[in-house]
């Protein structure tokens, strides 16, 4: 490029509109860039781009240089008349530039398959999408047969992303032998659990992705209906999926005769309605239909009798949003990383009391101490780490001497534990942990949707026998009693309770009390 | 209130699944799915009365009264409880003078404790009026209250 043409060339700026972003004053740095631009004189294009995942670094400001894209965060509206004086749309020193944003270590570290775009392109430019690998896993799809399609993803050893780790192929087989006139795929993005945004990143940075999984599910199976169903507390990825289903169905990658294929997949959002069960697969159905969020009983599988009665795919964001690379790179490419029997990669999400809290795709089989002490870089308080829960608010309180434990599914299960969504979330040594078993039976209670006992009566008599427990620490009898019945208590509910809200709430309570005793007020060798 | 939500159970009852979107879209229009529009979509709908109310009050995002001026969530799950979540609700229940679930009676503010925004790596984290903010601290929650005017007891 001649120094002449590169100098009419509008200089790209990217401003992330990823809520998290937002949240911390995104859109004021964007107005400030764009106005201080226009009183300079000088041509810009601003990008919005979904987040790097460096949420302390946010708002997480790039410019596009002939070396590369070069970062600058966090910036301030503030602080943005300062870097254009210090010539940042050339890359200038200024004391909030970081580098070159793919060579910072967070990044650089990781393993992007499936965030390998969010962040990085205009999340609603179909060019842009295409220009970075996408569309590439629907052409190969089109040339194969469903039974090919969903070869490749069993192949690949890709299981639910959701949390159950169920393996995706498995589940889509299942669908596709089925027989019925109308056949569904689901995408879960009901993405309650508490230290996880990684569905949120997806939908907000990269939704064509999501989109292109989803049409590939259609074709291997035979569905011709989508539904997204996304909860009411993310608006912003509402809007972007919304948008993205607009543009692609206008572009041809939806709708009747998509890419000139002669197949046909529908796509819509549903909106939820703040009710966190409707996470579990089959309430989620329920409520797609129109009725309270009410777990069924099992079987009927979902693959057999799912949305409207009819054989359904349901899977979690991030389980669809890995199809597209793996049809595009073939399934070895994706089964080469991880361990044992958890392929490909995860995107941990470190959230909670951390200095350095963001997204990190590794392959599974790294440690939670490489997480929280490599990448996390510790506890924002500066205090020592307590108590890890790993796998949201129905996962286990991991303490320090497991934090070597490979992140893999059957080491995770092995004792005791789950990696769930990949929700990460650090409490700091002023944490309680029989406060936090209390409040996992009393969130228990609130979101139970009641149809079993052991869940809906059994949370709020765990909130009650704990209470005992920590009321009577001196009391070592009633103590004891009182705890040998919280034990039973969570005994029924881990084997009797129909879904994961009832079974798995005794995860976090039993890991507490287990590894924390002294919170309950029992010394460690009586628990 | 009729007509509206008669217009919106025409816009809507083709469509498969068709209570939840209803819902959503006259609680958009109207601030809420009054206790009289109960009748008209369990009719619309051909649904019985007691269906609709029971889902309307399964899910906690619908609501029977309007939300005030001000509709603040503070969230309380557990990435937010780590870094003070605690401590920042009982300071916007003290602050504002509105307990939690409930509108202050001038209609001023609605407070509401929530389970995940899903800014769980910025810490914690508030939503006022559908605008996220997250990494608050109770300064920044004054200043965020102040700014509404919705202060009524200073610190």
């Amino acid at each position: 490029m001649s120094p002449n043409t590169q100098a009419i060339q509008a200089i790209k700026i990217y401003v992330p509109r990823d809520a998290a972003a937002l949240a911390v004053g995104a859109e004021a740095v964007a107005q400030a860039v764009q106005q201080e631009a226009e009183q300079r004189g000088l041509s810009i294009e601003l990008v919005r781009n979904g987040s790097r995942g460096m949420f302390w670094l946010e708002p997480l400001v790039e410019v596009q240089t002939a070396a590369g894209r070069v970062a600058y965060g966090p910036v301030d509206a503030d602080d943005v008349a300062s870097l254009f004086d210090a010539g940042f749309t050339q890359g200038g020193e200024h004391r909030l530039r970081l580098g070159l944003t793919e060579q910072l270590p967070y990044l650089a570290l990781q393993e992007r398959l499936t965030f390998s775009r969010v962040g990085v392109i205009d999340p609603l430019s179909l060019s842009d999408y295409e220009a970075h690998g996408g569309w590439a896993g629907l052409r190969a799809a089109l040339s194969l047969s469903g039974e090919a399609i969903i070869h490749e993803v069993n192949h690949s050893g890709l299981r639910g992303r959701g949390g159950a780790a169920f393996p995706a192929g498995v589940k889509w087989r299942t669908v596709a032998h089925a027989h019925a006139a109308q056949k569904y795929i689901v995408c879960n993005a009901d993405e309650g659990d508490s230290g996880t945004f990684a569905d949120r990143m997806v939908m907000e940075g990269d939704p064509l992705m999501l989109i292109e999984g989803m049409v590939i599910a259609g074709l291997a199976v035979g569905a011709t209906e989508g539904y997204v169903y996304v909860r009411s507390e993310y608006p912003h990825a509402i809007a972007v999926m919304n948008e993205a289903i607009k543009r692609a169905t206008e572009a041809g990658f939806l709708g009747l005769d998509l890419m000139g294929s002669g197949r046909t997949f529908h796509l819509q959002v549903r909106k939820g309605a703040g009710s966190y069960v409707c996470g579990e697969e089959t309430a989620l159905l329920e409520s797609i239909e129109g009725k309270r969020g009410v777990v069924r009983a099992k079987p009927p599988l979902p693959a057999h009798q799912g949305l409207f009665g009819q054989p359904t795919v349901i899977n979690n964001v991030l389980t669809l949003a890995a199809v597209p690379l793996i049809l595009a790179r073939g399934a070895q490419f994706y089964r080469d990383y991880g361990v044992g029997r958890s392929h490909g990669t995860l995107p941990f999400q470190i959230a909670g009391n951390v200095k350095q809290g963001g997204l990190v795709e590794k392959a599974f089989g790294l440690t939670l101490r490489e997480l929280i002490y490599g990448f996390a870089g510790g506890t924002r308080s500066g205090r020592p780490v307590k108590a890890v829960q790993v796998g949201g608010p129905l996962g286990a309180y991991i303490p320090p001497s497991q934090w070597d434990v490979p992140l893999d599914y059957e080491a995770y299960a092995a004792m005791g534990a789950v990696l769930g969504h990949g929700g990460i979330v650090v409490h700091d040594d002023t944490a309680d942990l029989a406060g936090l078993a209390r409040y996992a039976m009393e969130f228990c209670a609130i979101e139970s949707c009641g149809k079993c006992t052991p869940c809906r009566i059994g949370s709020t008599r765990g909130m009650e026998v704990i209470d005992r427990i920590v009321l009577n620490r001196h009391l070592p009898q009633i103590r004891e009693q009182q705890t040998e019945l919280l034990r039973e208590l969570c005994d029924t509910m881990l084997h009797g309770s129909l879904c994961a809200m009832g079974g798995m709430t005794p995860y976090p309570v039993l890991s507490a009390l287990n590894h924390y005793p002294q919170d309950f007020g029992i010394e460690a060798k009586e628990a | 209130m009729e007509t509206v939500v008669k217009a919106l159970i025409a816009e809507h009852r083709d469509q498969a699944g068709p209570l939840l979107p209803l819902l959503h879209a006259v609680q958009d229009c109207l601030g809420c799915v009054p206790a009289e529009a109960v009748p008209l979509i369990a009719q619309g709908l051909s649904l019985s009365r007691a269906e609709v109310h029971g889902v309307i009050s399964h899910y906690p995002h619908f609501r029977e009264q309007p939300v005030g001026r001000v509709l603040l969530q503070v969230c309380q799950a557990e990435a937010c409880r780590a870094c003070g979540a605690e401590a920042l609700m009982q300071a916007a229940e003290r602050w504002s003078g509105c307990a939690p679930h409930q509108t202050r009676a001038d209609g001023a503010v609605t407070l509401e404790p929530v389970y995940c925004l899903g800014l769980c790596a910025s810490s914690p984290a508030v939503m006022l009026n559908e605008v996220p903010h997250a990494r608050m601290s109770e300064a920044k929650l004054h200043a965020l209250l102040k700014a509404e005017s919705l202060v009524e007891v200073q610190p």
